[in-house]
């Protein structure tokens, strides 16, 4: 069991989320920085989609009464055991007792704890995902709360892993996001086009799980901003008529009536949901090919991210 | 009503199909976006599986759908919070609106924005009402809604730009239950008038999880 002394600002329970249910209006949930997650699931000897906890800014504190492994990996958030500070992005062994406490992010927004085994919170429609604003998932479809007790799947001891620093995401400066222009680019002008291409874009602090807020040069609208509503993809770069995009992200809502200019390719989006409010983006066309091509490279990335350490 | 039909007839026959790498669709009015994994099957391939169904893509290739009975509580104003004002705005008695309203049977085009709820259409041309021209913040769920040539069911607290005629006691979404949502895209829905007393044992018997909705 885990005892969640002090729970940070918004501590989820996560897996890689839901399938199919889009079709009702149910978005699909799960990490915002994939990559991360993945990785540190992978650190603890985890099945890729075992439950982990996604933190927010601040991390949480909490207690664990069995002997185990955790990894933390993304936001650059300090880690400390028993008040000694830990590795980040490598296994962590601890034993019956253990007070594990992850500060304030120096770097990035969201970082990932995984547990040896997995968190066991209850499968909602196939999923553990916690999707707050439909109260679905997760510990009663909530963040986590001061004295919230989480049990963890038995597992065998994993050996200790670690992850090269060069394969470390540094979330600092201005991540340069790739997108595929469309479904909609048509509907703006040329300059708006531009404008998009040409950036910086700012995050914004009303940015959460369902999309980031971004603000900088207008992308202009050729005719309307408003589309006979249809569905929205991870990644989908919404405009609505003030011309400023919103990069729709994990929680998003199933579909919308505003015009779509751009989709941030797969790989990039977890970069998106890192940049923390007042930090800029950049974002680059690239074409469908060339999304795939990139997506098998971060793939690769992955694979070859987490190492046995060799004593 | 015809390209949606195509919209979700298409949607069907890819599920039958279980086109390799796809991963879900959604259907709305007019379109449908197909989730897919690049690395299980290329673009150009799928597109080329997905064309090749677009033809037969009628609605004879659908399931029968189902017809969904909702009761609706029009004549409380604390429920029905825009009826008045929108009969007057369409020169009508807030009687006759309720009548034209709950007369016609509802087809559900999609669903989307927030979980469960339906957007449908079916209404009667006379009301037909643009929608409100300020938006409210708070839209409590079961609101049934109109605007534009549209109806809609609020499923959760949501903001809205919909003319609220009554409320349904009914939960059109319910996150605790095994199916969460109770309407899916292309279920006929009819409305039942209801009067406040059985919208009150209704939303009783729902909160104690005793009420079957009628589904035929």
């Amino acid at each position: 069991m885990i005892g969640i002394l002090d729970p940070g600002p918004q501590t989820t329970v996560q897996d890689l989320g839901r399938t199919g249910q889009m079709r009702y209006g149910i978005p699909p949930s799960g990490p915002i920085d994939r990559f991360a997650f993945v990785v540190a699931n992978r650190l603890v000897g985890n099945a890729d989609a075992a439950a982990a906890l996604e933190c927010t800014l601040l991390g949480p504190r909490f207690e664990v009464d069995t002997p185990g492994a955790i990894a933390v990996t993304g936001a650059d958030m300090p880690v400390s055991v028993n008040g000694a500070e830990g590795p980040r992005w490598a296994t962590i062994a601890l034993k019956a007792g253990d007070v594990v406490k992850l500060g304030a992010a120096r770097t990035g927004v969201r970082a990932y704890v995984a547990f040896s085994g997995g968190l066991d919170v209850p499968l909602v429609l196939g999923s553990r995902s916690t999707y707050i604003r439909g109260r679905l998932g997760g510990i009663d479809g909530r963040a986590l709360r001061k004295g919230d007790r989480l049990r963890v799947f038995p597992s065998d001891a994993a050996g200790p892993r670690r992850v090269e620093r060069r394969a470390i995401p540094d979330y600092s400066g201005e991540p340069a996001i790739r997108v595929v222009l469309g479904p909609q680019a048509d509907r703006f002008t040329d300059a708006g086009i531009s404008a998009l291409l040409g950036g910086p874009y700012e995050v914004l602090p009303q940015s959460d799980r369902m999309g980031a807020r971004l603000r900088g040069s207008r992308v202009e609208h050729a005719r309307g901003h408003d589309i006979i509503s249809d569905g929205i993809a991870l990644g989908s770069v919404q405009v609505p008529g003030d011309g400023q995009p919103i990069v729709l992200l994990v929680d998003r809502q199933s579909t919308g009536g505003y015009t779509k200019v751009a989709t941030v390719c797969s790989c990039d989006v977890g970069r998106v949901g890192q940049a923390r409010p007042g930090q800029s983006l950049r974002f680059h066309a690239v074409g469908v090919a060339e999304a795939h091509r990139l997506l098998r490279e971060s793939d690769a990335v992955l694979r070859a991210a987490v190492k046995e350490e060799i004593a | 009503m015809e390209v949606n039909t195509r919209v979700r007839a298409l949607e069907f026959l890819i599920q039958q199909k279980g086109l390799t790498g796809v991963l879900e669709t959604v259907p709305t009015y007019s379109s449908l976006l197909v989730y897919y994994d690049p690395r299980a099957v290329a673009y150009d391939a799928l597109c080329a599986s997905i064309a090749e169904l677009v033809p037969q893509a009628t609605t004879a290739v659908l399931p029968p759908s189902r017809t969904v009975d909702l009761p609706c509580c029009y004549e409380d104003p604390e429920l029905g919070v825009d009826l008045a004002a929108a009969a007057r705005r369409l020169g009508l008695s807030t009687d006759e609106l309720v009548r034209l309203h709950a007369g016609a049977e509802y087809l559900v085009y999609f669903i989307g924005f927030t979980p469960g709820l339906p957007y449908m259409t079916g209404m009667p041309e006379r009301i037909n009402i643009p929608r409100l021209d300020t938006p409210r913040t708070k839209t409590p769920p079961g609101s049934v809604g109109i605007g534009g040539i549209q109806c809609c069911i609020y499923s959760v607290e949501s903001p809205g730009g919909f003319w609220i005629l009554g409320r349904t006691p009914l939960a059109l979404y319910a996150p605790d239950a095994s199916e969460p949502t109770l309407l899916r895209p292309g279920d006929r829905v009819r409305f039942r008038r209801i009067d406040r007393a059985e919208y009150d044992s209704i939303g009783a018997a729902v909160a104690a999880r005793t009420y079957r909705p009628v589904i035929s």
